[in-house]
This record gives C-alpha cells, structure tokens and sequence, in this order.
C-alpha cells in the first residue's frame, strides 16, 4: 500500500514525506513499546503509534521503517519532524485511535502476509 | 571494505534521553557507507540502540567501542552503573526494573537484553553488583541464504 493511500483512508496529515507519497509499505505495526517494535522485523514496514517522542523516530530508523503514523490527534513536535525528515521517514497525524487506524488499514490489505 | 579493522568510540550520555539513540545512528551510517549487508546492519543498529538506551536508563551512560572487520562487527558496551543482580532474570522478557518514567517513553518493558541476545551472534555479559556492567556483542558480517 502507497504512503498516499494510507493518507487517504486515516484522512491524516502529512508532516513530512519521507522518500515520497508514493513509497510502498508492505507491513504495518501498531505499538506504543518501542522494544516490542524493535523485535518486529518485516521490511518496508511502517508504525502507528500513540506514543510521541524523538525515540519513536529513532526507533522507526533502526527499523528501516518509511512511515510513522501518530494516532489519536497527537502532535509530534518540530524536533520529531525535523529528525524524521533528517531520516527520510514520512510522518503522518490521524485523529483517529490505535485499533481503528490499524483496522482500517487491515481491512484494505495491508494484512504483513 | 578494506582489510584493516575499523574502530569508533561513543561516549553515551545519561542525562539526554533525546539524544539517546545518536550513536546507533552514527555506526548505522558509518556501515551504509562501508556497504555492509542491510540485514546485517539491522541487526547491529537494534542491538547497539538497545544497548544505549540501556545505558541511560540504567547506568548512568557509559562508553561504547566498535569495531568492524571484514568478518564481524564487535560492540563493547561498558559503564560503571549499578551492576546486573541476577543475569538469568535480566534476560526474561518482561522483566523490567525499569522506573515508570521509562516506560512512558516507551522502553522498559524488559525486552532489550532479549532483544540483543536474538539480534546478535554472540553475546556476553561481564557485570558486578555496585560496580558497573560490560557487555559483548559480536555480529557476523554475512549473510546467511
């Protein structure tokens, strides 16, 4: 699924684009432990999470990770965008809550077979 | 990649959770550059972040030394924190002494030294009680098919 569908079905807000709209995620993870997605390895893979702080972008860049979408209208701020794009990773804001987002993207495919 | 043994040294400061993270970053670059295996990279970044965080949240920071040779990339994780009680129960996932502070960052959740342990080939942990802790971590600079 394209970073620019995902927009789309979580109406979200793009803060930065990472390597483009256009990048393929092939799996997601939806976490608010940053050691538990440190133990998920897929590739091309993309996190959503609640949590909001410069290790969730740390975290996301040791995972070879393109996109970090922060659920439930949380704010990530300047510095986390500014990391983020230092690290060519797409950040996205959604209003709406962990399991919804993560259902929404689920029921359209991105299923990480 | 040259024949000659790379070496880097990271002093890892404790009192910068923000920063933390920035040495990890740095040799993952470092090994991009040396055109090292992207799995084998992965491996080394996780542990080695793993490691660092580790380090803060512990151990008051510390010193790492790398090193990247043709057949491994060694990291040396030394500080002079509280010491590991009991190895065995460190290693469990899940467990955690990690204040409650930590874990609304999102660590502490007592999956790092698992963690390091699955990610890396060869781990060893050296550590005494009020004195400090040394850990070993030796990744292969291959990939396996």
């Amino acid at each position: 699924m394209k970073i620019e569908a995902v927009k789309k079905l979580l109406e979200a807000n793009v803060l930065t684009e990472g390597e483009g709209l256009d990048t393929e995620v092939l799996s997601a993870c939806g976490c608010d432990l940053m050691s538990d997605v440190l133990a998920f390895v897929k590739n091309q893979a993309m996190l959503l999470t609640g949590l909001v702080n410069l290790q969730v972008v740390r975290t996301a860049e040791m995972m070879d990770m393109k996109a970090i979408v922060f659920v439930r209208g949380k704010e990530p701020s300047k510095e986390i965008v500014e990391l983020a794009k230092e690290m060519k990773i797409a950040i996205l804001t959604t209003s709406y809550p962990l399991y919804i987002a993560c259902g929404k993207l689920y029921s359209e495919g991105l299923c990480n077979n | 990649m040259a024949d000659n043994k790379i070496t880097m040294r990271f002093d890892v400061d404790a009192n910068n959770f923000s920063a933390a993270g920035e040495a990890s970053t740095k040799l993952k670059r470092t090994l991009k550059q040396l055109s090292i295996a992207p799995e084998v990279i992965r491996r080394v970044a996780v542990a080695m972040y793993e490691g660092e965080i580790n380090m803060v949240i512990h151990a008051n920071g510390g010193v790492i030394d790398v090193e990247i040779t043709p057949e491994y990339i060694k990291m040396i994780l030394a500080d002079n924190g509280p010491g590991i009680k009991d190895i065995n129960l460190a290693m469990t996932e899940g467990y955690s002494t990690a204040a409650d502070s930590v874990r609304e960052l999102g660590f502490g959740a007592g999956m790092g030294l698992p963690n390091m342990k699955k990610y890396t080939d060869d781990m060893k942990i050296t550590t005494e009680v009020g004195k400090g802790t040394t850990i070993e971590m030796l990744v292969k600079n291959s990939v396996e098919l």
